[in-house]
């Protein structure tokens, strides 16, 4: 029996040790790296709100005075800007019709990728693919000459809307690909059994399908309204008058104001340009985190 | 409840026949079972009668109504999956409602129907819970209920059974037959497990490879099977099929023996063929003396089965047959036996078409 003798101390300093190890990876993988990056998010939101700054990130006075561009005109030397907020509308109606856009053609299309039969399905779900390796940059050329041709170049909203349509053929292909997955993880049966009950296949759709497939729209509209709201190359090349700018337009300019440089100010500006990134990821990591749990398999 | 007839319906998938040419007639109130191994086109069928797949070629009638171009939610039939396919982000009480939602029922009387349903089936307990909440017994009743709830005219079911532990599927045969007989609601079920299709049928299809092979009560699939592949499918262990020549008039050589029937109609089946099956079935294999013996053998392995013993002996010189025997019998590996087999359970099956010759059909009628 004697012989038979487990020693609990030595296995539990064994998993003491794991424990300490696991604890310095992750403070050396993942914490350490990401101190800067928060260093400059402290350092961002420090100098949008108070009036003197040492050392980058200590503040010093509590002021709202950098948050003035709410309400009031910004303006630089003789240089005035547009109000803030028509152009934070130009924004959110550039990213909302993005993301608008996207979810259509991404539902219909992941569905019809995921479920219908066709030839050269394949072929098209890897021609996708690599449209979605192409940047965006490798198309300003082309597209440059087709809107001088169509006569649309600079031409206020409408260019606007046009650098939104284009924004969204291109988020489109990626977006049916996350879909083509969410649909595919719902198997036939389950389809079947509501035609079975009693629908048709647009019940079927909307009682059934969609509201499992839902996170995964919601990921996708997410995700195509931040490409939208971060869309900065093509508004810049193809929109010509200031009104019709987006926000990232905007910053970029008064950035490129290098004589009179306002930290304060651009801090506080890209603040507010980073806000619905930053609520939206709040938000949405939620509502995705809450995909059924084991009720679908394969 | 309705009649459901089948008329040569097939369906291809591309260059795969997995239906191919079935005709059946389903009588109202009937159980009639589907089996047959994976992949032989039983889902298919069920589908294509469910509404769901459209047949290649054939009709499908309900009655007298031809129902081939009828959506599914038209034909008011019920349908358990294999995999239940119970709507995860539903409650029980609302996958059960469901189809009765649909068809737009006062709430009051969805309500009533509901949980009247829940009662019969056991669940009522559970109607607050979602189907990932559940136990694999637990969202097969939901399935049913949900298939069961609408009162439909057929009942379809997908191997219900093959997702539950053997117990309570023991259980859930006999509730599924006093339920459907209830009911008295006309009931296609599917399987590939023979001994369910024994035990809960009015009638058994056996399937292959998308064709018929044989329509029939248990009783008749057991004791005549229409040729090899029913043989071997049915009988737990399936039935010994042994090839032999045809010699002389009525003698048949076989590995390790020699049989001679004594009968003249034996000769004049025998007499249009040259390599037969000859078989046996497990159970009516028997051990007797040297003299009366129609082959000797060695015992190769013995398995209990609780009751009996599955005893696997060597005939020849490759040749292996299985039998049944009371699990009181002294049985070694390595020794000798002397077996003889029940002249009136012999089945003839050609070798080349693996039909079975009319042989035994005229011996059994004469007992
Ligand atoms: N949607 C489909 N596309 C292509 N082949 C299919 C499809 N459904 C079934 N099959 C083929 O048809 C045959 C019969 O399938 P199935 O009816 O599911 O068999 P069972 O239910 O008897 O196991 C199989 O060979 C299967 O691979
Ligand atoms: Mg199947």
């Amino acid at each position: 029996m004697g012989k038979k003798y487990i020693d609990v101390k030595k296995i539990k300093r064994r998993i003491l040790l794991e424990k300490i190890t696991k604890v310095l990876v992750v403070l050396f993988v993942a914490v350490i790296p990401s101190i800067p990056i928060w260093l400059m998010y402290l350092g961002l939101i420090a100098q949008a709100f108070s009036s003197k700054v040492t050392v980058g990130i200590i503040p010093s006075g509590f002021t709202l005075k950098n948050w003035r561009f709410l309400w009031s005109t910004i303006q630089m030397g003789l240089k005035k800007y547009p109000n803030i907020w028509p152009i934070t509308m130009n924004s959110l109606y550039l990213a909302l019709g993005t993301a608008l856009l996207v979810t259509f053609v991404a539902g219909l299309a992941g569905y019809a990728l995921s479920r219908m039969e066709f030839r050269g399905r394949t072929k098209m779900m890897e021609f996708i693919l690599a449209l979605h390796a192409f940047p965006s940059i490798v198309l300003l050329i082309a597209l440059f000459v087709l809107l001088n041709k169509l006569g649309l170049y600079g031409k206020g909203f409408i260019t606007l809307t046009g650098v939104m349509i284009t924004k969204a053929a291109l988020e489109a292909p990626m977006g049916a690909w996350i879909m083509k997955g969410f649909f595919d993880s719902i198997p036939w049966d389950i389809e079947w059994a509501a035609l079975v009950d009693g629908c048709n296949r647009l019940t079927a759709w909307r009682k059934v399908i969609l509201p499992l497939v839902l996170p995964g729209f919601a990921a996708v509209a997410v995700f195509a309204f931040l490409a939208g709201w971060a869309e900065f190359i093509m508004a810049f090349t193809f929109i010509r008058e200031d009104r019709w700018w987006p926000l990232s337009v905007m910053i970029y300019h008064v950035i490129g104001e290098y004589k009179f440089i306002d930290w304060g100010f651009l801090a506080a500006l890209s603040l507010f340009y980073a806000l619905p990134t930053i609520i939206f990821f709040i938000f949405s990591q939620k509502f995705l985190l809450r995909i059924y749990v084991g009720g679908v398999k394969g | 409840m309705v009649s459901v007839k089948l008329n040569k319906v097939s369906k291809y998938f591309g260059k795969v026949k997995a239906v191919d040419e079935v005709t059946l007639y389903i009588k109202d109130g009937e159980f009639v079972t589907l089996l047959g191994p994976s992949g032989c086109g039983k889902t298919t069928t069920l589908l294509m009668i469910a509404g769901i797949y459209k047949p290649t070629r054939g009709r499908i009638y309900f009655d007298d109504i031809d129902v081939t171009d009828i959506p599914p939610k038209d034909r008011n039939v019920g349908m358990v999956f294999q995999s239940y396919a119970l709507y995860p982000h539903m409650t029980v009480y609302n996958n059960i409602a469901f189809p009765l939602k649909l068809k737009k029922l006062p709430k009051n009387e969805i309500d009533r129907k509901v949980r009247e349903v829940a009662r019969l089936l056991k669940i009522d307990h559970l109607l607050d819970r979602k189907p990932s909440q559940l136990s694999g017994g637990q969202q097969q009743r939901v399935a049913l209920a949900r298939a069961l709830v609408k009162e439909p005219d057929v009942l379809l079911l997908d191997e219900p059974l093959s997702n539950l532990d053997a117990l309570l599927r023991v259980y859930m045969r006999a509730e599924l037959k006093r339920l459907q007989k209830t009911l008295g609601i006309t009931a296609i079920y599917v399987t590939h497990d023979q001994i369910e299709a024994l035990s809960m049928s009015d009638r058994i299809v056996v399937m292959n490879e998308g064709r018929i092979q044989q329509i029939g009560t248990p009783d008749e699939i057991y004791s005549k099977p229409a040729n090899t592949f029913v043989a071997s499918f049915i009988g737990t262990p399936p039935m010994n099929l042994i090839p032999c020549r045809v010699t002389s008039g009525k003698a048949l050589e076989c590995p390790g023996f020699k049989y001679v029937f004594e009968d003249e109609i034996a000769e004049k089946i025998l007499k249009e063929h040259n390599e037969i099956y000859l078989g046996i079935r497990p159970e009516d294999v028997l051990i007797t003396s040297k003299e009366d013996s129609d082959t000797e053998a060695v015992i190769l392995v013995v398995e209990p089965i609780g009751k009996d013993l599955v005893v696997t002996l060597q005939l020849g010189d490759e040749q292996t047959i299985k039998f049944l025997t009371p699990s009181s019998t002294k049985m070694n590996p390595g020794d000798k036996v002397y077996l003889k087999f029940r002249r009136d359970r012999i089945h003839l099956f050609d070798k080349e078409t693996g039909r079975r010759m009319e042989y035994i059909i005229k011996v059994g009628e004469k007992e």
